[in-house]
């Protein structure tokens, strides 16, 4: 049985594609069989971010549609072992995605993964409903800023009563907080919510901190999710958070800005 | 450090990388989307690139399919595939 990890904010434009494709990438990279299905409907990204775009044939919707089987429609990677990723349709119909339908899809990609992550469409209607609603799990990504926060706040609402889980009286979905974007220097001069500001606020456990990085952007541009540049410090920080994901422990960096460090380290403030 | 710099400096920039892709990408998706022809048009031609992918790896753009309406009574289903060169 797969754990089911939906990415989700509520808010566009905070991350979640690029975490998805770097948390799919880092989970498949530590041996975890993953597959990162797009729920991105009409709005395909996912493929773009992982630098697949050339060889989607198939998508979700076919898939649902019994136009073809889920073997054709998943993209193996070429980079990393047992990673796969799932495209999303490109179709403008907004009811595409039946419960039923993705159901029977995670179902059946449940017998043969570790992970399923579940990049979700922003807002809070049909796409991202169906991305969350069979969720074991939900990474919330949140920008240090207020909407995103807010929105933030709505996304863990609609988890609590709108899941899969919720509905059925389960186990509440396990929710962690990835904050990305983060600037120590602003939150420094006080110009940013800090982490434990974000953390307050939304009083969910803290999965990781996503620097802001350049790194990302020509990540992007590449097609090669940041993960496997491990140079970089969103490279970095994206690993450490897999590693929490899997229950290990480890030290947040990136928190502080660097000259701080160094500026501590010779003079001891 | 300075040395693993210099080789990096040799790939291509990662911009003229992405414009690249999206040149590719965006082309395609607009014959697709934009082609004035019958709606089975973009379905037929994802099924025939699926076909030819069971034999040879091409990429999803190298498949086009295009009705050209020669006359009133003649029209002609115009099939272009672009397979990789052999090696
Ligand atoms: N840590 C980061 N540093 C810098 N830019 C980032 C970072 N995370 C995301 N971005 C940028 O933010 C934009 C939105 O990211 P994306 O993953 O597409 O968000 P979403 O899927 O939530 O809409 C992209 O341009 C991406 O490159
Ligand atoms: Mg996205």
């Amino acid at each position: 049985m797969a754990r089911i990890i939906v990415v989700t904010s509520g808010k566009g434009g905070v991350g979640k594609t690029t975490s998805s494709a770097a948390i799919g990438t880092g989970l498949a990279l530590q041996g975890n069989k993953t597959v990162i299905v797009d729920f991105d409907i009409g709005l395909r990204n996912l493929d773009l971010i992982m630098g697949v775009e050339r060889r989607v044939v198939y998508d979700f919707v076919n898939v649902i549609n019994g136009e073809a089987n889920l073997n054709q429609a998943l993209i193996k990677d070429k980079r990393v072992e047992g990673l796969f990723i799932l495209p999303a349709s490109q179709t403008r119909d907004k009811d595409a995605l039946t419960r039923e339908g993705v159901e029977k899809i995670l179902d059946e990609l449940s017998q043969e993964f570790d992970y399923i992550i579940c990049d979700s469409p922003a807002g809070i209607e049909q796409g991202a409903l169906m991305a969350l609603y069979f969720a074991d799990e939900a990474i919330v990504v949140t920008n240090p800023e207020v909407s995103s926060v807010r929105d933030s706040d709505r996304i863990l609402g609609i988890l609590a009563s709108k899941s899969r889980r919720a509905e059925q009286g389960l186990e509440p979905v396990k929710e962690n907080l990835l904050l990305t974007r983060y600037c120590p220097e602003r939150v420094e001069r006080g110009d940013m919510l800090s982490v434990e500001d974000v953390k307050d606020i939304l009083a969910i456990p803290l999965l990781g901190v996503i620097p802001e990085s350049q790194a990302v952007l020509k990540a992007s541009n590449l097609g090669e999710p940041v993960v496997l540049d491990q140079e970089s410090d969103a490279g970095q920080a994206y690993l450490d958070a897999i590693f929490r994901l899997q229950g290990q422990s480890v030290d947040f960096r990136f928190l502080n800005t660097e000259k701080k460090g160094i500026f501590k380290r010779i003079f001891g403030g | 450090m300075s040395l693993l710099n210099y080789f990096r400096q040799e790939k291509k920039p990662a911009a003229s990388v992405a414009k690249e892709r999206l040149q590719i990408i965006v082309a395609h998706e607009r014959s697709r989307f934009r082609s004035t022809g019958p709606d089975y048009l973009p379905d037929l031609e994802r099924d025939i690139l699926a076909v030819i992918r069971k034999y040879v790896e091409i990429d999803s753009d190298a498949v086009t399919v295009q009705l050209d309406q020669k006359a009133d009574d003649l029209s002609v289903l115009e099939l272009n595939v672009t397979l990789p060169d052999e090696k």
